[in-house]
């Protein structure tokens, strides 16, 4: 907060992004935001999918060619990859409201497993796709 | 002396009004609702995938599917709801601004979220028909 209202002195801000030395834990917090503003993307996805499904046939293969051609799955991948790191991310968090996990060695492994299972769960999932024949 | 002072002043400084507890919690409790209902979902789209239109009527037509399916709906777009509420918090200070990000951000959750549920459970209900 850097505003302040009519009459009261000027609060203290927190130090600039730029003044704190790089942490993989600030790049997890970054990413858990910026995952979790893409699945807002991807509910609307899953929204799509439902109401297209309610339209009927035509709409329904019209809605799913369109998730199934190259930038539609390209697409999807990314959101795969945001749903697995938010949920690993998300434990992290539920793990520190829980009051454990804040050494600074086991948060850095936290953030670095959550990367990892927002890549590997993905890339798990596309391969299961491809060797079900769904993509 | 303390018997002078108004409500308000002996009220400053002493933290929050109690109310944003329910908040951040409801935060959390969607969350860790969401850890099987999201697991469930993203297995779920894998059969999906390959089904076509009569396999997604099929699969929505069972009571558990179409149960799960409109809570991962429901509990997700309360989550994102709260999510984006609070990065509106955060980077947002405008009063106008904000307060119009805050409207938008509720009306369109609560309005997809409906618009998908209906269409779930009419799927569900009716076998797709129509």
């Amino acid at each position: 907060m850097t505003h302040s209202s009519p009459g009261s002195a000027a609060r203290p801000t927190a130090p600039h992004l730029t003044v704190w030395r790089w942490h993989v834990t600030m790049l997890a917090s970054i990413l858990h935001r910026a995952s979790g503003m893409a699945l807002y993307v991807g509910a609307l996805v899953l929204a799509g999918w439902a109401v297209s499904l309610a339209s009927g046939p035509d709409v329904y293969a019209g809605y799913t060619a369109l998730l199934g051609s190259i930038p539609g799955e390209v697409a999807l991948f990314g959101l795969t990859v945001a749903v697995f790191y938010h949920l690993a991310s998300g434990v992290r968090h539920l793990i520190w409201d829980w009051g454990q996990g804040f050494e600074l060695a086991t948060a850095s492994l936290m953030a670095w497993a959550s990367i990892a299972i927002g890549v590997l769960g993905a890339v798990l999932v596309f391969i299961l796709a491809a060797l079900e024949g769904a993509l | 002396m303390a018997g002078y002072r108004t409500d308000l002043a002996r009220a400053r400084g002493l933290g929050s009004a109690k109310r944003g507890v329910g908040t951040w919690i409801a935060e959390r409790v969607t969350a860790a609702a969401l850890i099987p209902l999201v697991l469930w979902g993203v297995w779920s789209a894998l059969g999906l995938a390959r089904g076509g239109y009569d396999g997604a009527v099929a699969w929505l037509s069972s009571p558990l599917n179409a149960v799960l399916m409109a809570l991962l709906i429901g509990v997700g777009f309360f989550h994102m709801q709260a999510g984006l509420k609070v990065v509106i918090e955060d980077y947002v200070h405008a009063p106008a601004s904000k307060a119009v990000l805050l409207l938008l951000n509720l009306f369109v959750c609560v309005l997809i979220g409906a618009v998908a549920i209906f269409s779930v459970l009419k799927v569900a209900l009716s076998g797709g028909a129509g």
